[in-house]
């Protein structure tokens, strides 16, 4: 099986800095402003952002985790039914500004359930969308993300994995591996 | 684990250890859901699900529609009452012209027992059993459970006793039957008459006597004397029985301990439960309400899924 290294864990490290750097530029005070990780891979991106943030501004921002599962337009067209994630927000979004956060940005679809099931948390007042990788050529949906870690060409025939550390790997790293042809 | 072991939800018995848990599970979403400012999905908006209800009922049905919209399904509802059944109509018949109306999934209740799983064998729809006489009435079983879950952390362990008129309920039955897959002890307590003979082959333990029941268990499940099933009389007189098996909070003061009250309602207020335990703080019967909404959400999400 070909496999490939995309990002090792100094590089995530580095990105995960400068996507602190920018949402500072951005979001000034982070008077308005929330995270939602997106369920179940994006709040690991999440959880280590949040912490790195308040490091770098001494700013807690309001985060919470959202999952997408009954907002698919997949359902009963897969052979079996996805399984929910817990979907853990304590506040409202009604006119904030949302920075939805995930791992990777492949065909759109996720993103657009997510904000479909974001909405049922109120109406915001602008939404962002932060990827530490975006697989280019590959979108069913008109969805770019604001904040990219790394831009990158795969076939269908791949995936990007995503390791973490925490997770029981040796070190957090994101590879491109061919998916395996059943014969 | 991520899909049924079933196309039908016909009773608990047809349900394994791990469809409870996966039932469970996406259960603990559909409630973080119902809590939500705007408490839709659209998961089965390309469904539409028939409410089939050749028995009265109030609270299943309502908790099944409003469970069917809040997932976005087209809902439609049928009663026999004022229906064509009255003018001789067989069920296989009346059903299948409902599912020539593009039906897809259909929730039914029934007086006869197996009348769902009669259905299940002549119709191609998912078919979920909403109580079909003395039989079954898997969700609320199921509500039941989760409702435990929710109140006591597992069901594993713990000390169930149902009181009440056990011989006409298909509640106690399913009950029964869900407790054990889940690890409960589960004994049953009512007057000698309202408890079928074969009972403790399903091995619960059996008690004639309330006040032992309610010493020995975590939860009191308390049942409905269901008058209508009663073609003779069972017990001498209502307030005869109340005075025996009625749960008050003079018995509950009694014992050196704090107990779950359940009940799956309607309350015969003043029979079998008093209002002084009805509605105190041990009483999660409004808790079941809610908890009943999540869990038949997720049966019909659960299912819509099996091919």
């Amino acid at each position: 099986m070909q496999k490939r290294l995309v990002l090792d864990q100094k590089q995530i490290s580095i990105i995960l800095d400068r996507f602190c750097y920018q949402l500072i530029e951005n979001h000034d005070d982070f008077d308005n402003t929330v995270l939602l990780g997106l369920q179940p891979r994006g709040v690991m991106v999440l959880d280590r952002l949040e912490k790195r943030l308040e490091e770098i501004s001494g700013v807690k921002v309001p985060s919470g985790y959202l999952d997408a599962t009954f907002h698919r337009d997949d359902f009963r067209r897969r052979n079996i039914p996805l399984k929910a994630n817990e979907t853990k927000i304590d506040f409202l979004i009604e006119n904030k500004n949302v920075v939805l956060v995930d791992d990777v940005l492949f065909k759109g679809r996720s993103a657009r359930a997510a904000m479909d099931a974001m909405i049922a948390f109120g109406r915001p007042r602008k939404v962002e969308l932060m990827v530490l990788i975006d697989r280019k050529y590959t979108r069913d949906y008109p969805i770019k993300p604001d904040y990219c870690g790394r831009e990158v060409n795969t076939l269908e025939s791949q995936y990007v994995s995503v390791e973490w550390a925490l997770n029981g790997f040796e070190k957090d790293a994101i590879w491109i591996t061919e998916k395996e042809v059943k014969s | 684990m991520q899909q049924l072991s079933t196309k039908h939800l016909l009773g608990i018995k047809g349900l394994n250890e791990q469809d409870i848990q996966l039932i469970f599970e996406t259960a603990d979403n559909f409630k973080e859901v119902i809590n939500r400012p705007i408490k839709k999905v659209p998961s089965l908006r390309d469904i539409t699900i028939a409410n089939v209800f050749f028995e009265n009922s109030t609270r299943t049905r309502l908790s099944f529609e409003l469970a069917e919209k809040r997932l976005s399904a087209d809902v439609i509802n049928f009663s026999s009452s004022n229906s064509s059944v009255k003018k001789g109509e067989t069920l296989v018949d009346t059903v299948n012209n409902i599912l020539s109306m593009k039906v897809d999934m259909v929730v039914m209740r029934h007086s006869s027992p197996g009348a769902p799983h009669f259905l299940s064998q002549n119709i191609d729809a998912n078919i979920v059993n909403a109580g079909d006489g003395t039989h079954e009435h898997p969700t609320q079983a199921l509500l039941d459970a989760f409702s435990i879950r929710e109140k006591l952390g597992d069901v594993a362990g713990k000390k169930v006793a149902i009181i009440g008129d056990i011989l006409h309920s298909r509640v106690a039955l399913s009950n029964i039957f869900c407790l054990q897959k889940l690890g409960a002890e589960v004994m049953v307590c009512g007057p000698i008459t309202l408890l079928p003979k074969y009972i403790s082959s399903l091995g619960v333990k059996v008690e004639l006597d309330v006040k032992k029941a309610l010493e020995w268990c975590d939860v009191a499940n308390v049942l409905r004397i269901q008058l209508e099933r009663q073609q003779i009389k069972y017990f001498p007189s209502l307030r005869e029985y109340s005075l025996y098996y009625g749960v008050d909070k003079k018995l509950l003061d009694q014992l050196n301990k704090e107990i779950v009250i359940m009940h799956p309602g309607p309350i015969n207020r003043g029979v079998e439960l008093n209002s002084d335990v009805a509605d105190s703080e041990h009483s999660i019967i409004l808790n079941q309400v809610e908890n009943g909404v999540a869990v038949r959400m997720a049966v019909l999400y659960l299912l819509a899924g099996v091919k």
